[in-house]
């Protein structure tokens, strides 16, 4: 059964990686920004579905990152690897800072914070016109070279396919944190905080590390935003990126690893035909938003679910099911 | 030294409309433990209703009268149907105003276009006062006089009234206050409704000094929550005093160092929430 399931995994991973490669230009193009957005929302996910923090700022490291990597590549070297490796250290610095600051607080104060906090940034990127190039952003950012392996950035299908594969890469690592003790740690703290406290667990250090993890994979999307987009402006950092992403992740199912991708895809695919179709696709946008509330509070999945077995759902929104509470205290036990 | 005076009572002009805006966002953030981004859209809304109305009627006191109306309406509308099934449901409550506020803000956008709009201010405070050598819009100095009033009237209302008492008592322990016979669900509308009249008023208000533009109910929005964080959640005295200090810090700012203006509104909150994480008169959390 072991082998079947690897098998299973390998051949998924091959159609992620190869599958939309058959698509027109277009299409890749868009198969990759998904992935991207993705990546992003799993990691928000993180901090939201499992350990249970409202994060209402997390597009700070994700354009901190990609504005990382724009500036480096600019302003200092063309080089993929010091860039990369430099924005995201940076990346890392900026939200141990901000986890400091933001983690002192709870609920909706958290909320607040990590959303004033995203706003320092977007408000320096915004202003500091010599620098960061203001409203206007950094253009013309190159695609990196990746010399070593077979696979030429500019070309989309190749960048596509380098995008799916660090996806992938950071989907398994992800996938590892969430099944580790740690993970379940982590589910343990959103669920029952005194008794975790109780238990000889360090709390503070515990959520502070799901932070620096959570913006560390941000800052991963970004790099690959901003080489993908050839352009990073003030929106990425913007409460608008980080509301985006709460709903990728409320669509798709909170404190479920693959729920954020299912919900990267609506949002992306339906942002993109309702913004050919209409003008106003914000307000179909903030519709989507106000719709997602009603009728699908824990996401798509569930909803369908309930359609289908037409049970009476739990009435409290958004919280986990029972069995994910008795699968993290059997981890628990397990250690 | 005059040049400092101007820039003061600009500062303080500025300060006073933000309290107008914050009052509203504290009072749902800290007593009802609501978050409501929609009340960026009651300023804006009610900035563009008040402009609609002054070109109508040519009165500006009509135009007030109907931001504040109408917004109170849609806020009472909006708490009664949406946000109080979600009473306990904070991420529930953001995603619901987030997309209300992208929806009326695209929706101002379609009817009222992308360029900015501001309100005449009306004839009898369309003069100027000399204050040493210089001149200062006497609009300016109204407007300081009418936030102070409304100031002191929330304060009577809510410390030294019986109503004042009951939303005091409806915030504490709602279980309780019910068993004394408060109508707990009526004074948390009232006092949403209440936020939501003075955004919209401050709108229309703020529309020959600020103006509507496109955004323009995200960027109030921020400057509110950064004044209720900085002030603390629930604290009418921590709205006032956050709204000054927002409106010297951006004044000053967007003269002397406008690249880092934005910066250095949300820096002193770091600061602050350093030292008091629950802001300046917050209650302990």
């Amino acid at each position: 059964m072991l082998l079947v399931r690897w098998v299973f995994l390998l051949l998924l991973a091959l159609l992620v990686v190869f599958g939309p490669t058959i698509l027109p230009p277009y299409y890749v193009n868009l198969a990759t920004r998904v992935l991207i957005f993705a990546l992003f929302a799993m990691s928000l996910d993180l901090l939201l579905g499992y350990t249970g923090l409202w994060s209402f700022g997390h597009a700070a490291f994700f354009g901190f990152a990609a504005y990382g990597v724009g500036l480096f590549t600019l302003r200092v070297q063309n080089n993929v690897i010091l860039a990369v490796l430099t924005s995201l250290t940076a990346t890392l610095l900026l939200a141990a800072l901000f986890g400091l600051l933001s983690l002192r607080a709870r609920g909706v104060y958290f909320m607040m914070l990590t959303l004033a906090l995203a706003q320092v940034v977007w408000g320096v990127a915004f202003k500091w016109r010599s620098f960061t190039g203001g409203d206007d952003g950094l253009p013309a950012i190159p695609r990196p070279d990746l010399s070593p392996l077979p696979l030429k950035a500019a070309n989309s299908v190749d960048f596509y396919i380098f995008t799916a594969v660090i996806f992938i890469i950071a989907v398994s690592i992800l996938f590892l944190i969430t099944r580790s003790p740690f993970g379940a740690s982590l589910e343990g703290i959103r669920e029952h905080e005194t008794r975790m406290i109780v238990l000889g667990y360090n709390v503070w250090l515990h959520r502070y590390l799901a932070h620096l993890f959570a913006a560390l994979f941000a800052g991963v999307a970004g790099v690959l935003f901003a080489y993908h987009n050839g352009i990073v402006s003030p929106i990425d950092l913007s409460v608008v990126r980080s509301a985006e992403a709460l709903l990728m992740v409320v669509l798709g199912g909170a404190g479920t690893l693959f729920g954020p991708v299912f919900g990267a895809l609506v949002v992306e695919l339906l942002k993109h035909f309702v913004s050919i179709y209409t003008e106003r696709w914000l307000a179909i946008l903030g519709l989507i938003y106000v719709i997602t509330v009603l009728v699908a509070p824990n996401g798509i999945y569930e909803a369908i679910q309930r359609l289908f077995r037409f049970r009476v759902a739990p009435s409290s929104n958004l919280a986990p099911s029972d069995h994910r509470m008795r699968r993290w205290i059997l981890l628990l036990r397990r250690r | 030294m005059t040049v400092w005076a101007i820039q003061g009572l600009n500062a303080l002009s500025y300060g006073i409309l933000l309290y107008l805006v914050s009052v509203g966002l504290t009072l749902t953030l800290g007593l009802l433990r609501i978050i409501n981004l929609t009340h960026g859209s009651y300023y804006l809304l009610g900035g563009y209703l008040g402009l609609v109305t002054i070109e109508v009627t040519g009165s500006f006191l009509a135009g007030l009268c109907v931001a504040g109306v109408a917004m109170m309406a849609l806020g009472l509308a909006t708490e009664r149907l949406l946000f109080r099934r979600y009473s306990d449901n904070e991420p529930a409550q953001v995603l619901l105003s987030l997309g209300l506020l992208f929806l009326l803000g695209d929706i101002a956008l379609g009817i009222w276009g992308g360029t900015a709009r501001t309100i005449r201010p009306p004839e009898l405070l369309a003069g100027a006062v000399p204050i040493g050598s210089q001149q200062f819009p006497s609009y300016r100095l109204a407007l300081i006089g009418v936030g102070l009033l409304v100031a002191i009237g929330l304060w009577i209302l809510l410390e030294r009234t019986r109503l004042g008492l009951m939303v005091r008592a409806a915030v504490d322990d709602p279980e309780l206050a019910q068993a004394m016979r408060v109508n707990v669900p009526l004074v948390m509308a009232g006092v949403f409704s209440l936020g939501a009249l003075l955004a919209g008023v401050a709108g229309t208000l703020g529309g020959p000094i600020v103006g509507m533009y496109p955004g323009g109910d995200f960027d109030i929005l921020l400057l509110a929550t950064v004044i209720v964080i900085l002030g603390g959640m629930g604290s009418l005295r921590g709205a006032f005093l956050g709204a000054l200090l927002i409106g010297i810090i951006d004044t000053i700012g967007r003269s002397s160092f406008p690249e880092l203006s934005l910066f250095a509104i949300f820096a002193p909150m770091a600061a602050i929430l350093v030292l008091r994480p629950q802001g300046l008169f917050g209650r302990a959390f």
